[in-house]
């Protein structure tokens, strides 16, 4: 808060106005730590498709948290019920606030009704990772994808949520799209509602 | 003809991790770049012991008649050195760049085990880019 003098005494923590969070952390001492968490899961699983279950599982728990966090700091205690409405509150509100960033782009599948994509051109998380030859199509974006599924979840808009890199013509390096798919009953009580 | 003979890594035990060449001049086959590799790390060490000023930290530069060798060791014992024409000035900087992309693209990767050869897609592009701008800024002078 700009221009408090001193800061004011709370009887009750309660009555504490949420705080802003800081805006920056070190981006290397999170690479180290996302590091160590790939590192760690890595240990203690036979398959790809393990780990990749691993991250998301870890992204997930940020992702309620983030729900939470964001609907009482930034939405006054209101969440979005509506199907564009969460995904731009994902697109815009959550990657400002964990990527200091909105995304790059969202798009409306076009195969399918149910399909959104989330595409970053470098998603923060693999900055310094390169992937060897050998685990094929892994992505550590799968943890960003817990995180957008942890959001989306505890929104009430259960969801299918994966990681993948597509290829950019003239680019050395594949951007990352996160590809939701929505439950059934998602679609159709959107279309219930008009 | 180019600034830059070759780069080398090694690990803190002598064992090159990383190898690459520049040009034609002083190309070598694998067996002779991992002998010349350890070589140097005993070299190096040697050098320490025998040098008559107190804290020596090692060889930093070895000069001969037909090109240089800039070594920057780093404080776990990393050894980053390059082969390059004589007389060229800014290697040092070059080599700080080099050990900067090392602790970017090489250490922050889970998928690298550490003191084993490095295989990081981001690094070999990272350090191209990073040669080739060095080489434009060379030639710009």
């Amino acid at each position: 808060m700009i221009g408090a003098g001193k800061i004011k005494q709370y009887a009750n923590v309660l009555d504490k106005p949420l705080s802003r969070g800081r805006q920056e952390v070190s981006l290397s001492a999170f690479a180290f730590l996302f590091s160590e968490l790939v590192q760690y899961n890595q240990t203690r699983v036979d398959n790809i498709a393990e780990l990749e279950r691993r991250l998301e599982d870890a992204g997930y728990a940020v992702g309620a948290r983030v729900l939470e966090l964001l609907c009482h700091r930034e939405k006054g205690n209101r969440r979005e019920t509506r199907l564009l409405g969460i995904l731009s509150f994902v697109h815009s509100t959550v990657w400002k606030v964990l990527f200091g960033k909105v995304a790059d782009s969202l798009e409306k599948g076009t195969e399918h009704e149910d399909e959104y994509m989330i595409s970053e051109k470098e998603l923060l998380v693999n900055r310094f990772i390169s992937i060897p030859k050998d685990m094929g199509t892994f992505n550590c974006g799968a943890f960003v994808a817990g995180i957008v599924k942890g959001v989306l979840d505890g929104a009430g808009f259960p969801a299918v949520v994966t990681a993948h890199f597509v290829p950019v013509e003239g680019q050395h390096r594949p951007r990352t799209t996160i590809l939701i798919k929505f439950a059934e009953e998602v679609l159709q009580r959107e279309a219930r509602l008009g | 003809m180019a600034a830059i003979y070759s780069l080398f890594i090694i690990n803190k035990s002598g064992g090159l991790i990383f190898y690459k060449d520049y040009g034609s001049a002083g190309r070598m086959d694998t067996n002779d770049s991992l002998r010349l590799a350890s070589l140097w790390h005993s070299m190096h060490a040697i050098s320490q012991q025998l040098s008559p000023t107190v804290g020596c930290n090692g060889i930093e530069l070895l000069q001969a008649d037909t090109f240089d060798l800039h070594c920057f060791q780093s404080l776990t014992g990393t050894k980053f050195f390059v082969v390059c024409e004589p007389g060229i000035q800014h290697m040092e900087g070059l080599l700080k760049v080099i050990y900067e992309l090392y602790t970017d693209y090489v250490l922050k990767n889970p998928f690298y085990e550490m003191e084993m050869p490095i295989r990081c897609e981001l690094f070999d592009l990272n350090l191209s880019q990073a040669i080739q701008k060095d080489r434009v800024s060379l030639f710009g002078r």
